[in-house]
């Protein structure tokens, strides 16, 4: 059977998602045709070789409208056989891009396809799409709609994580992430951003702060307190889960993903692809699934999804090497670590999103590029990316180093 | 002219239509003005001499009250679908769509009450005056009723004012006073007398303004945005449907006008009013509506219960009333009454206890006067109503004297001893115990036949529910005098035949004692409370029975064994969990905690301990499961109390549970219940539960029977 290869992966660095980012002049567009030149150039490959560009957009109006992966191409001046489309599986729609790009190579009908997300948080806003999930009050209730922050502090809640477990998380992930790159780890992958007049406007992740301690993160206050009891969202939550009194609100602004803007590409070819561009594979797509869970906690999808294809690829987890786990809530990732019973030095060794924040449509992507550069850095083999994503969704895949 | 509409014209081609629907003390809309208002329709839009109308009501008693709820009653009783009730309804709002389209336009001079489909009538015109007067008021409470406003409100006010203002209203039922209306823009202007308000709409027609409605207009926007992407609608819609949700989850009507508001707003309007009338259509089929209609007249007929034994005489008019006891009961009492504009004397023991009586009411005035909803002036002949003493001479002469004292028969027993000398030739006693006997009270006085229970529900000034418990010798006439005092209170009687616990407390009784059971059953509290909300219950049972505290659980289940109560009045299950925590000195809020710890900040979380106590067993039963153990046991309850002649019919357990005790309005009452949930259903959980939990769930067919049939007038 024909297999899908990773031949090359590259991301932006991520800007804070407000006004005064670093990325906020720089449109979205812009973001996701950089990458694309960035693929083609650094490998010199013919882009008449790609079949497809896959890019994941969560809010894909307004700018992010109007299929922007198609109109990126031709603004990177791909060769105009190459065509594109956007999807959306929310947060896990960087991985469900190559995920796609993956399957339509194994199946034979594409040889190369690029493959990644975009998403400018702080031009377009998360919710601009609007949605019935939310608006609709007929859909809100009977699909049980709750913020997912509400069902982060459930998972801490159900599960027995203190404030002081979800912060030392979010300090562990800032530690990891400055190491990172004080250690030059994102080097080969990182892509600076530039503006019209070729100059960079941002070649680090600006949304870190290093040296991060727990008695930083323990003045800021709860995030979904407020919002939980004046919103009725707890009480709602509450008829959902109701073996639990009160739901503890422990998650905050500093340890939950943080709001950026970034896009990254991956590019998925086949062997002949590799041959015919003279690049050398560097990673396998050993398997891949997603998954649907319990929608009004939103979040505990990614070890159930893990599990599965796990079992697809005839793998146990302790046949991972290395994981990463989309920093979502820090929660969200206790508890994986848990349920999989894996140790954290397995987990996001290079910190994550939220120390580097989350570009919603693109973070699958670039946790995906960023394990594929440890596997080699360390030379270890197998690693699984896995996301939750919104409306009771998880996705996983799982790589083998080449 | 016609029947209900007077149409008269004047030499400036001014029409006025005024209603006045025949037979009723109020205009409702009823079959015969819609087609007297198409009648006037034709008219006013054939008749090129008119150039527009005043559409105005000649009853003092409001301009229109809404729907005819008899009307919807028999639908209910009919079962009509949902489709027909859709089709019903469109045909209401068709009506008024003519009237916004016929061409000419038509000012409503709102001269009184404008309530429901009365409101719709007057949005439906193109402009709205109304009389600034403390009789006026403005509402859409269809919500209240378990519907919507089917005949375009739930279009034509966000149209009018915009989503996020008009929401609160249709959800909310809220009454507007005339001025709060004007500030809404639900009305145009005021006016401060009906010469006024005429000369107003009059000089508004004379200006030939356009008869065209803003929605019919080329480019009309709703004001503030309509739709999934309004700046408003992660407010409206969003955050809307969760508070609903957590609070209103058994109710129907909020969420379907929250849906009706959302939909029929993106789209033009007869297609938003189609929507309008399906969503109508869903509700007026549901059992729900049913029930709160019919609690709704059931509680009005009860204000106005037929005298019972002196047709002839006039009952007792209480002018002056004694009340024994200024601890929250006996204050409470005192101060409604002093509303009611009666003299009160307000014992206690000491001068001390007394005037905390006064202060009572001292601090609910001041609440009152800060608010608005009183002036200072009446605040003070209120205050100056009640009279604290410690002296028992102050009866003197009272009509009614009410006890409310500590709960010991001895103690009661004194009190009246002292008190009944200074009663008023023909007056009576009254006493406000929830659990003593009151044929054994009667014992301790001379006259048992002016004797009788009046059991008021705490806060007194809130709760809208008297028990009225009748003794073995109580006559009819003292029946119909403590009636009509109840009436005069503005609060609403229900008739129980004197027995353990009467009818509120027993129920009441079943409700926490179950919990109880479940909790030592090992069940989750944290489980019990949720479920109970689920199931619609104001307040859950841990949380409810800290409220009223365990010591007196303790002291009634005492009482009840040194009484020789029979074995099912002795609250079994309930009293070991009761013993264990009055032992640790948990005793509820009072004591800083029960059930539930209680912070300074008045947060409160499950005790902890309770885990010790009742350890959690693996197994936990669905939160359906526990909510209908709740619900049932108390249906089951009232069944039996409906069997032994506690009760007289079903209205009373319905209204005692609903206004008494909390019964999950829904439901229709702790007896109507079991028609909602479906008897077959009903009767074979309870078969499981008594099965698996206890013979106490057990109910044989003939009483279900007769709880089921036997419905009030």
């Amino acid at each position: 059977m024909t297999e899908a290869f990773i031949y090359d992966h590259v991301r932006t660095p991520r800007g804070k998602g407000r006004p005064d980012g670093a990325l906020h002049e720089i449109t979205p567009i812009q973001l996701a045709t950089q990458v694309l030149e960035a693929i083609r150039d650094r490998n010199g490959v013919d882009t008449a070789l790609f079949d497809d560009v896959v890019m994941g957009v969560v809010s894909p109006v307004g700018e992010q409208g109007c299929n922007i992966a198609r109109v990126a191409a031709l603004q990177a001046r791909y060769a105009q056989t190459v065509s594109g489309f956007q999807l959306n599986r929310f947060c896990a729609s960087g991985l469900e891009a190559v995920n796609v790009a993956g399957a339509r190579v194994r199946s034979g009908e594409a040889d190369a396809i690029v493959a990644g997300g975009v998403e400018s948080m702080s031009r377009v806003p998360i919710f601009s799409d609007g949605g019935a999930c939310y608006s609709d009050p007929r859909t809100n209730w009977d699909t049980w709609y709750i913020p997912q922050g509400i069902g982060a502090d459930l998972i801490a809640t159900m599960d027995g994580y203190s404030r002081d477990d979800v912060d030392a998380y979010a300090v562990e992930s800032q530690a990891r992430a400055a190491r990172a790159w004080d250690g030059e780890w994102f080097a080969r992958s990182i892509v600076p951003v530039r503006d019209i007049l070729g100059e960079t406007v941002l070649d680090r992740d600006e949304h870190m702060r290093p040296g991060t301690t727990t008695a930083d993160l323990a003045r800021l206050k709860p995030a979904f307190a407020e919002t939980g009891r004046r919103d009725g969202l707890d009480a709602v939550m509450l008829q959902r889960y109701p073996q639990v009194e009160r739901i503890e609100h422990v998650h905050t602004g500093g340890n939950s993903s943080g709001i950026v803007d970034g896009a990254a590409a991956v590019l998925v070819g086949n062997a002949a692809f590799g041959a015919a561009s003279s690049l050398r594979p560097r990673a396998r797509i050993r398997a891949a699934g997603s998954l649907g869970s319990e929608p009004a906690i939103m979040l505990t999808g990614p070890a159930p999804v893990s599990r599965r294809v796990l079992e697809r690829a005839g793998m146990t987890a302790a046949d991972i090497d290395l994981f990463e786990v989309n920093e979502a809530f820090a929660s969200v990732v206790l508890r994986y670590m848990r349920e999989m019973e894996i140790p954290h030095e397995k987990v996001n060794v290079a910190g994550g999103a939220i120390a580097m924040g989350h570009p919603l449509g693109a973070t699958g992507a670039m946790i995906l590029g960023t394990v594929v550069d440890e596997l080699e850095r360390r030379d270890l083999n197998t690693a699984l990316i896995t996301l939750c994503a919104a409306a009771g969704m998880a996705i996983a895949m799982i790589v083998e180093r080449v | 002219m016609t029947a209900t509409i007077t149409f008269s014209a004047d030499a400036d081609g001014i029409a006025t239509l005024s209603i006045d629907i025949p037979g009723r003390s109020l205009n409702v809309l009823t079959d015969a003005f819609f087609s007297d208002l198409d009648a006037a329709l034709d008219r006013l839009a054939q008749d090129d001499a008119l150039i527009g109308a005043i559409l105005t009501s000649g009853k003092p008693s409001g301009f229109m009250a809404g729907a005819d709820l008899e009307e919807l009653t028999a639908r209910h009783e009919q079962g009509i679908s949902a489709s027909e009730a859709a089709a019903w309804v469109a045909g209401k709002a068709a009506a008024f769509r003519r009237l916004e389209t016929c061409g000419k336009p038509v000012a409503a001079a709102i001269n009184g009450l404008a309530l429901g489909g009365g409101l719709e009538l007057a949005l439906a015109c193109h402009r709205r005056f109304a009389l600034d007067r403390a009789d006026v008021a403005l509402g859409l409470p269809e919500v209240t009723l378990g519907l919507l406003p089917g005949a375009g409100g739930t279009q034509r006010l966000p149209r009018m004012i915009g989503i996020e203002k008009a929401l609160p209203l249709l959800i909310d039922g809220t009454r507007l006073k005339p001025a709060e209306a004007l500030v809404l823009g639900v009305v145009d202007e005021l006016a401060a007398d009906e010469a006024a308000l005429a000369a107003a709409a009059r000089a508004w027609l004379l200006s030939r303004p356009q008869a065209v409605a803003p929605w019919d207009r080329k480019g009309f926007r709703v004001p503030g945005g309509a739709g999934p992407l309004a700046p408003h609608a992660p407010r409206s819609f969003m955050a809307g449907t969760s508070r609903l949700k957590a609070t209103r989850g058994r109710y129907p009507a909020p969420h379907a006008i929250l849906s009706a508001v959302y939909e029929g707003t993106q789209v033009p309007f007869d297609t938003a009013t189609r929507i309008e009338a399906k969503y109508f259509g869903t509700l007026l089929a549901d059992k729900v509506s049913g029930n709160l209609v019919r609690t709704f007249l059931r509680k009005a007929a009860a204000r106005k219960l037929p005298r019972q034994g002196r047709e002839d005489a006039a009952p007792l008019a209480v002018t002056r009333l004694g009340v024994l006891g200024a601890g929250m009961m006996g204050a409470g009492i005192a101060n409604v009454a002093a509303g009611a504009g009666i003299e009160v004397a307000l014992l206690d023991r000491s001068e001390d206890l007394a005037s905390r009586g006064l202060d009572h009411a001292r601090k609910q005035c001041e609440r009152e006067v800060k608010r608005a909803t009183m002036n200072p002036e009446d605040a003070e002949r209120h205050l100056a109503r009640i009279r604290p003493s410690t002296d028992f001479a102050a009866l003197e002469g009272c009509d009614l004297i009410v006890e409310a004292v500590f709960e010991s028969r001895a103690v009661k027993a004194q009190a009246f001893a002292a008190a009944a000398p200074r009663l008023a030739e023909g007056g009576m006693l009254a006493s406000n115990t929830s659990t003593l006997s009151i044929s054994g009270l009667a014992d301790h006085v001379a006259d048992p036949a002016r004797f009788i229970g009046l059991h008021f529900f705490s806060p007194v000034e809130r709760m809208p529910l008297v028990e009225v418990i009748v003794g073995k010798e109580t006559s009819a006439r003292t029946v119909s005098d403590a009636l009509a005092f109840v009436a005069r209170l503005k609060k609403t009687p229900i008739v129980v035949h004197d027995s353990p616990g009467f009818y509120t407390s027993r129920v009441f009784c079943a409700y926490i004692d179950e919990a109880m059971a479940m909790l030592a059953e090992g069940v989750s509290p944290a489980l019990i409370e949720n479920a109970a909300r689920l199931a619609g219950f104001p307040v859950p049972p841990l949380a409810v029975i800290d409220e009223v505290s365990l010591d007196l659980q303790k002291l009634v289940i005492e009482q009840a064994k040194a009484d020789g109560l029979e074995r099912r009045f002795l609250r079994a299950e309930a009293e070991p969990v009761v013993e264990a925590l009055v032992a640790l000195g948990r005793l509820g809020r009072k004591s800083g905690g029960g059930f539930y710890d209680y912070a300074e900040d008045g947060d409160k979380r499950l005790w902890p301990g309770l885990a010790d106590l009742y350890p959690c067993r693996a197994a936990q039963p669905s939160a359906e499961d526990v909510g209908k153990r709740l619900l049932y046991i108390q249906a089951v309850e009232s069944a039996r109390c409906l069997a032994e002649g506690v009760i007289d019919d079903q209205a009373t357990a319905d209204l005692g549970s609903i206004l008494g005790i909390g019964y999950p309005a829904w439901t229709g009452g702790a007896l109507s219940v079991i028609a909602t949930v479906g008897a077959e259903g009903f009767l074979a959980d309870c078969a499981r539960f008594a099965r698996l939990h206890g013979d106490r769930f057990e109910i044989d067919a003939a009483i279900l029977d007769r709880s089921m049939g036997v419905a009030a007038e």
